[in-house]
């Protein structure tokens, strides 16, 4: 029941198109939009990590903000006390965060004996981000409840990046990086024992995965992807405040990855996209109620789409795709991410 | 000396005793049947030695190392494979999947990371499927297999790896007759590499395929020796054949 009879390779052409149009879109928008485009390209970074974690690995990560936040708040900091904006220390400081925070809250709930059952990490992860966000709150030094407001600018040597489109084709750039980065990952063998993992995960230790490693890794790579996001945003915004590392964006994050398609990396950012631009026109036209209608359609999206948008137009076998590099003789057609 | 050596097994599950005192040993390359009636303890004895399950006492000795703690991806370096009484393959990957999936859980994170080995397990995967009556299967997902063939995917990827010891529940539990035979023939070669624990209520295919035989009942062994041996035992009559 897809909508594609032919079996093209819809994954590589939406991939393609999303770059192509990602590209081209400055030339053709105003300032109010450059910027808006700049922030879901951010917010796919914090869907792509969410997507590696429950896509991907079998993680049911709730907290995905805790280390988008937390790297946000980090650079914050470092900007307003330090003068720290090179984007050459700033950046890698928001990925190291991302990475520390992660590693540190993995090794908790996965390196158990046994696997966990998923509403464990789930909670684990839903508490750590419950707890950034009452962190953020009551410490004066973070601002409180108003954040960090008037963070100075990323900086290339003496040239300060403003919003615009230099920060854009950079965050294009960065995201492009990391989604070719995951591609290659999750098409790799190592994808297979992911794919794996997300199937049989006890089966697996019995083959002899170290399957708790694997997943800690994973849970960290997705931890530093969702802190550069956050402290790209930290910069772009100009200010961060408590819900940014919080289980309003954690959830956000969820959203975004069901609604686009689950486990499809193409898929991520096409949520994002989706839920922002639906999400704002309809707060233009009905300032009151547009979340319940937002809801509304999320819902429908989800309960007849459990594979989310994509779901219409890729085959579960094309979602999964091919592993590793076929060997010589075999047709070569490269699946997708 | 014996491949597996298991001395004074106790599991509990509650105050129920799953295992009591169960001591059993298996030659390298032997064919060893696990017999007994329904909650007898086999399965629980096989999750102890492939280490789903951690002893509450006793001690599993494997090729010299104690493992009776050890985790189970342990266990599968050291050279332990199983297939559970439940298949579990994996059902959206592709049969030839399944096997590279299992072929390559002893590679180095680096090159699966990198996918150099692949290519090389290319032509032993092929094997393998062919051996398994699976080749032409091997661009299927492993979910839409009969029941018998997935059975025999699971047993394939158990067997890719030349483990030194397999352990089987039931594997030939829901196939047809011919099914059986199939299996008994697919499982001779590796009579002689690759020792083998086999739990089956069939007692011809025990008997057409085992070396040797225990006889569990109500977590106890009752007896053990070779099949004729078995065939003739008393105390084996009195509490197990009897009840069959
Ligand atoms: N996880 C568990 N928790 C509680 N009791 C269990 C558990 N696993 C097994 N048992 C009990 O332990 C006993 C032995 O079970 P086991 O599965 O080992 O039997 P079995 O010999 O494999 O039987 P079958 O021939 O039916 O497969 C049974 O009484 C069973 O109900
Ligand atoms: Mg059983």
């Amino acid at each position: 029941m897809t909508l594609n009879p032919r079996g093209w390779p819809v994954i590589l052409v939406l991939e393609v198109a999303v770059l192509a149009a990602l590209l081209a879109m400055p030339a053709g928008l105003d300032h109010f939009w450059v910027i808006f485009v700049t922030r879901v390209m951010i917010l796919a970074l914090l869907a792509i990590s969410f997507d590696l974690c429950w896509g991907y690995a079998g993680i049911m990560s709730f907290g995905q903000a805790l280390f988008f936040g937390g790297a946000g708040y980090a650079v914050a900091v470092a900007a307003r006390d330090l003068e720290i904006t090179s984007v050459f220390i700033a950046l890698p400081m928001a990925v190291a965060v991302g990475f520390v925070l992660s590693l540190f809250v993995g090794w908790f709930l996965l390196m158990t004996r046994f696997p966990p059952p998923i509403i464990f990490v789930a909670l684990g992860t839903l508490t750590g981000s419950y707890i950034g966000q009452r962190l953020a709150l009551s410490w004066y030094y973070l601002g409180g409840q108003n954040g960090i407001p008037s963070i100075p600018s990323l900086t290339v040597g003496d040239y300060p990046l403003y919003e615009g489109p230099v920060f854009y084709y950079m965050v294009l750039g960065l995201l492009l990086g990391v989604y070719l980065l995951c591609r290659w990952l999750v098409r790799s063998q190592f994808g297979l024992v992911l794919a794996g993992v997300r199937q049989q995960e006890s089966r697996l230790t019995f083959l002899g995965y170290r399957v708790q490693t694997y997943k800690t890794m994973m849970f960290a790579l997705a931890g530093s992807i969702a802190g550069l996001g956050g402290g790209l945003l930290a910069f772009h915004d100009g200010f961060i405040w408590p819900n940014s590392i919080g289980i309003l964006v954690s959830t956000q994050a969820v959203i975004f990855v069901l609604f686009g398609g689950i486990g499809t990396l193409i898929g991520a950012v096409i949520g994002v996209g989706a839920i922002e631009y639906v999400g704002f026109e309809l707060a233009d036209r009905y300032p009151q109620i547009w979340p319940i209608i937002l809801g509304a359609l999320l819902l429908v999206v989800v309960m007849f789409r459990p594979t989310g948008l994509i779901g219409l137009l890729v085959p579960e076998r094309e979602r999964y795709g091919r592993f590793g590099k076929p060997p010589k003789g075999e047709d070569g057609d490269d699946g997708a991410a | 000396m014996a491949l597996l050596e298991a001395e004074g097994v106790v599991q509990l599950y509650g105050a129920l005793r799953a295992l009591d005192g169960v001591a059993f040993s298996v030659a390298e390359g032997q064919f060893h049947g696990l017999v007994g009636p329904n909650g007898s303890g086999k399965s629980t004895l096989m999750k102890c030695i492939a280490g789903a399950e951690i002893p509450t006492g006793g001690a599993i000795r494997f090729a010299g190392t104690d493992i009776t703690a050890l985790p189970p991806e342990r266990r599968a370096r050291l050279g332990i494979s199983l297939k559970f009484q439940i298949t579990s393959v994996m059902p959206n990957l592709t049969v030839y999947d399944n096997v590279l999936l299992a072929l390559q859980a002893g590679d180095r994170l680096r090159d699966l990371v990198r996918s150099l080995t692949r290519g090389g397990y290319d032509a032993r995967i092929r094997e393998t499927l062919a051996r398994f009556r699976l080749i032409e299967r091997s661009d299927d997902l492993a979910g839409i297999l009969s029941h018998g063939q997935q059975q025999w995917l699971e047993i394939a990827m158990a067997l890719v790896r030349q483990p030194k010891l397999l352990l089987l529940d039931e594997p030939t539990a829901g196939m047809s007759p011919e099914e059986r035979w199939a299996t008994a023939e697919i499982l001779e070669p590796v009579r002689g590499h690759c020792a083998m624990v086999i739990v089956e209520h069939d007692l011809d295919f025990i008997r057409e395929i085992c070396d040797r035989l225990t006889v569990l009942n109500q977590g106890v062994v009752v007896d053990s020796g070779t099949v004729a041996e078995i065939q003739n035992s008393e105390k084996v009559r009195e509490v197990y054949l009897s009840r069959v």
